[in-house]
């Protein structure tokens, strides 16, 4: 393929220092891969062997080890997000990359349609015309319309994913990360689903994404990359020694 | 993005100070009491960056230098050394270069400051609404009807029914009290705030309240705000970005998120771990 990826990730490693208890946990451990626009890329492998990780490295919500992600923004420069300052990052993330967690994480007194407006609001829209973005989003979720209004805390499981859902889509971001989106889902919301991700493919949104479902891999990824275990803590220290 | 304060290498230290006194205290000396001449090193070497419409945590237990940091910039302390500069307006301030008469206007007028005891921000022998009205007297509105209705409209926007402005603040709760002295704090509608513990020892339902004011006001102003507290739940709800101070330095500092996911000394993972 001769397109540019959006993300160009190169020896991406992780691994927690945990000083109280004297350990270092290894997590990713050496990942290359790349992310392209209107295609998505599917990160498969063993439990533990940092799937999640590579996703919070991008976002960076964990600080790398070492390795580098480069990131290519809509005008056309290329940050390492790992190095990258820490208002660029935020920019980023207000504007250009998205992330859905398998965990809803909203305040217990904010209604729905807030909760999935919120980036719209971060994006300095108003009120009114967000609500709007976000009642479509959460129609096209299949959530009912009488659940709108009041705080997701109550919800199942199933209806809280497709609240986390929508406020990751919401915002329309050019690289999507998503970490087991359909984990909780009914086969039926699940179609629906895999539909807008479909969608936003076609209007050019790269997506790196976790799949629990291999018939999921199949049917959504253009291109897979396995993470093998990483390595014993010996190998590690030996490594950083 | 538009840098509203930049804050370089601020120290304070209470007394005589000496030549070790950087060297022997510290997060890794486990103290901020310099042996060798007793002086308290109340914050040092504390440096950052804040842009408009940005929140700021800075978090740490007591006698981190976190209130310290914040109460230099307001001018409350004079700092023993550093530089802050503060961009407004298309103007530039040397903080701690400004005469008394020129830190009391930018206190006054474009800086607000929320504090946790609200007998340091409130003046307990006049009204809600004259304590309102003596912040926009000194920014030089005079006009009675508009310091009335300015003070009408702020007091509602926090919370406080306009029917009770006449009242003493000591009638008052201490979650009334606290929206009170926010509404005395943003009259004026100042682009740098400074919250110093606003909610600690208020009840959770209180708290929350005054937190989700906090937010919305800086969604509405984009107010830049720096938030001192000891609580990793204000931090996780309000702050952007995070600074941890331990004995008056900077141990580490980031994303909020990643300080509380990822935290890297061994201090903040103790704190993180011990979240309720």
């Amino acid at each position: 393929m001769n397109e540019i990826p959006i993300l160009r990730v190169e020896g991406y490693s992780k691994h927690f220092e945990l000083h109280e208890q004297g350990k270092i946990i290894p997590s990713s451990c050496d990942v290359n891969l790349n992310v392209y626009s209107g295609r998505l890329t599917a990160l498969i492998g063993p439990t533990g062997a940092g799937k999640s990780t590579v996703l919070k490295g991008i976002y960076r919500t964990y600080l790398s080890t070492s390795g580098r992600l480069l990131y290519r923004t809509v005008s056309g420069h290329e940050v390492d997000l790992a190095q990258a300052d820490e208002h660029s990052i935020l920019e980023l993330r207000r504007t250009e990359i998205g992330f859905v967690t398998q965990f809803l994480h909203a305040l217990p007194r904010q209604a729905t349609e807030d909760v999935v407006a919120q980036p719209l609001f971060q994006k300095g829209m108003g009120r009114s015309e967000a609500r709007d973005i976000a009642h479509k989003m959460l129609a096209a979720m299949n959530l009912p319309e009488r659940l709108w209004g009041i705080s997701p805390a109550t919800f199942s499981g199933g209806e809280k994913q497709r609240v986390n859902l929508a406020r990751g889509l919401v915002s329309h971001p050019r690289l999507l990360l998503l970490d087991e989106p359909t984990a909780s889902l009914d086969p039926k919301t699940t179609e629906r689903v895999v539909r807008l991700i479909e969608d936003l493919k076609n209007d050019g949104v790269a997506m790196l994404a976790i799949f629990l479902h291999p018939d999921l891999v199949e049917r959504m990824a253009d291109d897979v990359v396995e993470l093998e275990p990483p390595l014993s803590i010996e190998k590690v220290l030996k490594e950083i020694a | 993005m538009d840098k509203v304060l930049g804050v370089k290498n601020l120290s304070k230290v209470y007394g005589p100070g000496c030549a070790s006194c950087f060297e022997l205290t510290g997060p890794e000396h486990d103290t901020n009491i310099c042996p060798n001449c007793r002086s308290v090193v109340a914050a040092h070497d504390v440096s950052f960056d804040l842009y408009k419409g940005e929140i700021l945590g800075i978090m740490g237990e007591s006698g981190s230098g976190k209130s310290t940091a914040v109460k230099c910039l307001y001018f409350d302390h004079e700092p023993s050394s550093g530089r802050a500069t503060f961009f407004d307006e298309g103007r530039q301030y040397d903080l701690f270069n400004l005469n008394a008469a020129q830190q009391r206007r930018l206190a006054n007028h474009r800086f607000g400051m929320v504090y946790q005891n609200p007998h340091l921000g409130l003046n307990f022998d006049i009204t809600a609404g004259g304590n309102i009205a003596e912040r926009l007297l000194m920014s030089e509105v005079d006009n009675f009807s508009e310091i009335r209705g300015r003070a009408t409209s702020l007091l509602s926007r926090t919370e406080v029914l306009p029917e009770r402005m006449d009242e003493l603040p000591k009638n008052f709760s201490g979650g009334m009290q606290q929206r009170v002295q926010i509404a005395k704090a943003l009259v004026t509608n100042p682009p740098l705030l400074f919250l110093d513990e606003v909610t600690t020892g208020l009840d959770l339902s209180v708290q929350a309240a005054i937190l989700d004011l906090i937010m919305e006001i800086q969604q509405e102003k984009d107010t830049a705000m720096i938030v001192v507290t000891h609580d990793l739940g204000v931090i996780r709800l309000l702050a952007g970005r995070t600074m941890v101070m331990k004995y008056g330095r900077v141990i580490e500092s980031g994303l909020t998120d990643q300080i509380l996911e990822d935290p890297q000394h061994a201090y903040t993972q103790r704190l993180v771990a011990s979240a309720l």
